[in-house]
């Protein structure tokens, strides 16, 4: 709606400034300079007029986009809720702190859990390879009775050793649960984020409104310092469809090898 | 064989360890950045540096530099292990002196893989 009024505030703007204009151009025609002069200042006070006027409309917006800014709480627990979300960075460093739990406590369990598979490997073979003695009659009855209690005691371990290993795989399983929680933190962040995206981008139309009626024209200095790789690096690429951004290893090794790699 | 490991994640660093450990790799040292890094390189003789790119402080990158800038430590052999995956940034790597360059996410066959292939080109 404002958009339209703002449209019939110029188009009458513009019809007054033409009426002044010819008349200022039929005094200076009959050689009338206070007549002129007169015309003149009435162009002047169109001028201003618009612009009070403009400028009231703006700063009725700007004050409204500035309450926006301030996300409105009506209870006690969206408060709460929103004191929280106010420290979008607090609830990043929580995604963080718990992903590195998450992912220290799964790689506890993985290397406690390695070792047992080795060990079973290695005294399954051991028992596989005398086995096969037995089976060949190549034992002696001192050694069978060895075989006999050590495959007691594998199978005994078997029982204990998979228990453990069951254990573990099910605590990794339970240290992904994360995922859950750091993906809601995340979600919430970031639709904070677009709503002060939509709120900047409304201020920026009026500022450049104001640009408009005032006539000032920006020099838009050098803004991209692209083109150079940065030696500061510039964190994962999210979108590898990109042309300048390789897709995988392959494309690494592809290219490294053009390079002479 | 003495590797020094350089991340700022440390999750990062022990996912590199084991899997160094995995190929037979005992001796590894961690850093969390170039800066001090550095002064790792400079005293403890250390035979392979597998680093970051991205790092708070003194990035991979420029600790690449600095390694090939230094007269007693510019032969070492670098491996880039990073999640910066631009064409303009590896061909920088590449021409400051990488010798390998693994994206982020790896799999353990690519670490290896690379790994070897450096040392092979060494021998």
């Amino acid at each position: 709606m404002s958009e339209l009024n703002r449209e019939d505030i110029t188009e009458e703007v513009a019809e007054e400034l033409k009426g002044h204009a010819t008349a200022l151009k039929d005094a200076l025609d009959r050689g009338d300079i206070s007549d002129a002069m007169q015309r003149i200042a009435e162009l002047g006070e169109v001028r201003d007029r618009s612009l009070y006027r403009e400028v009231g409309r703006l700063t009725r917006s700007l004050h409204e986009a500035l309450r926006n800014f301030e996300i409105k709480a009506e209870n006690r627990e969206q408060q709460e809720e929103l004191s929280k979300m106010a420290d979008a960075s607090d609830r990043l460093d929580y995604v963080v702190r718990l992903t590195s739990d998450s992912a220290n406590k799964t790689m506890d369990l993985v290397e406690d859990t390695m070792p047992v598979a080795s060990n079973l490997r290695e005294e399954a073979n051991a028992i596989r390879e005398d086995w096969g003695r037995l089976r060949r009659r190549e034992m002696k009855p001192s050694e069978f009775r060895e075989l006999y209690r050590r495959i007691d005691a594998f199978l005994d371990r078997i029982v204990s050793d998979s228990d453990r290993l069951h254990g573990n795989l099910s605590e990794i399983l339970l240290a992904q649960d994360f995922q859950d929680i750091t993906g809601q933190v995340i979600q919430r962040v970031t639709s904070l984020v677009k709503e002060v995206e939509d709120h900047l981008v409304k201020l920026m139309v009026m500022a450049s409104d104001v640009d408009r009626i005032a006539g000032v024209v920006h020099d838009d200095g050098d803004s991209s310092q692209e083109g150079e790789a940065s030696s500061k690096g510039e964190g994962p690429q999210i979108d590898d469809s990109q042309q300048d951004v390789v897709s995988g290893q392959d494309e690494v090794d592809d290219l490294l090898s053009s390079l002479g790699f | 064989m003495k590797i020094l490991v350089v991340d700022d994640f440390s999750t990062m660093r022990r996912i590199v360890r084991n899997l160094l450990r995995d190929l037979g790799f005992n001796n590894i040292e961690e850093a969390d950045d170039g800066n001090s890094a550095l002064p790792m390189l400079r005293n403890g003789k250390f035979d392979f540096l597998i680093t970051d790119w991205n790092m708070p402080g003194m990035s991979g990158m420029e600790l690449l530099q600095a390694i090939r800038a230094d007269e007693n430590l510019k032969n070492l052999p670098i491996l880039m292990v990073t999640a910066e995956a631009k064409r303009d940034q590896i061909v920088a790597a590449a021409q400051a002196g990488v010798n390998g360059y693994v994206v982020k996410p790896f799999t353990a066959a690519v670490l290896k893989d690379k790994i070897e292939k450096i040392f092979e080109r060494i021998e």
